[in-house]
């Protein structure tokens, strides 16, 4: 029993790992708004993470960038325009549909259409069989 | 017959897709800033606090900007290089980037200083101006202050033959 309390108190505990803790800004608006666009921007270094997520040198400037931007009354739309302008549109974790994203975008309808029909000929015809040999 | 080709040719083209794939370093991104003129900075010299070291050094002939940290082990790698091309008469600006200033002095002393000037960037704020990843990042601007190249990591002589030196003939 004490385990299992322990265990559940280790889990309660898991956000003693964030990165980034603290608050940046007083203001709940603008903290949410800080905490969308850093959660939104990949670490152009630690591929798979976003800044909001790692400890690496780049993304601790780019954290910092942000905090100062969004204070000097920057629009959500611009900070991410003037971070695409340095690292391109690779920074974002949603690009933006066009030019060769667009295929990215595309890919999960088109497999699933490819599935689909793979599965309903296949289902097709084993409807198509005579009971007694069906599964064989 | 299609049953058995079909999956077969899918399956060669996976194969080359992934083949294709497995070559690619994925921290090699393309910078946007290339073929665009150079960003401006102002950051302090290195070894000189009271000096500057600008965008003004860059133009009037091809300049490498050499992106360089004591806390990387590529840049250390890079370094023996980066004096031959010194020496063969290449102008290097570097550019020390979240790096301890007595560290850095340390190394230029010890190992040598390639550079005409380092500006001194320890926050990285000029950094993301240039779009800088990580260290060692390398850019070639022309003489009319425009990138023409940058190259991600440690720098060798096969890399300047293959993407900078055709580069310099036309940088002039």
């Amino acid at each position: 029993m004490t385990r299992l309390l322990w265990v559940l108190v280790l889990c309660i505990a898991a956000p003693v790992y964030a990165v980034d803790a603290g608050k940046a800004f007083e203001d709940p608006v603008m903290q949410a708004r800080y905490v969308a666009i850093t959660s939104e921007v990949r670490c152009v270094k630690c591929q798979n993470e976003a800044i909001r997520d790692s400890n690496s040198r780049i993304a601790t400037d780019l954290r910092r960038e942000v905090r100062r931007l969004l204070s000097e009354g920057m629009s959500d739309a611009e900070i991410y325009d003037y971070l695409v302008a340095r690292y391109g549109e690779f920074v974002l974790y949603r690009p933006p549909a066009k030019g060769k994203t667009l295929f990215i975008w595309l890919a999960p309808g088109f497999f699933l259409l490819i599935g689909g029909i793979v599965v309903f000929r296949i289902m097709k015809r084993r409807f198509a069989m005579p009971l007694d040999e069906k599964g064989a | 017959m299609w049953r058995f080709a079909l999956p077969l040719i899918g399956f060669v083209i996976l194969v080359v897709i992934f083949a294709k794939g497995l070559e690619l370093d994925p921290q090699a991104l393309p910078s946007p800033l290339t073929e665009k003129p150079a960003p401006p900075f102002d950051l302090e010299d290195l070894q000189n606090p009271g000096n500057r070291v600008s965008s003004e050094m860059l133009g009037g002939k091809p300049v490498l900007v050499n992106v360089w940290a004591t806390w990387c082990p590529p840049c250390r790698a890079e370094h023996d290089f980066l004096l031959e091309l010194q020496r063969e008469g290449v102008t290097i600006v570097g550019f020390n980037w979240q790096d301890d200033r007595a560290a850095a002095l340390e190394w230029l002393r010890v190992l040598g200083d390639p550079y005409v000037a380092t500006g001194f960037d320890p926050q990285g704020r000029a950094g993301i101006d240039w779009g800088v990843i990580s260290a060692p990042e390398t850019f070639l601007i022309d003489a009319n202050q425009v990138i023409r190249h940058k190259h991600f990591g440690e720098l060798t002589r096969e890399i300047w033959e293959r993407d900078f030196a055709p580069l310099m003939e036309h940088s002039r």
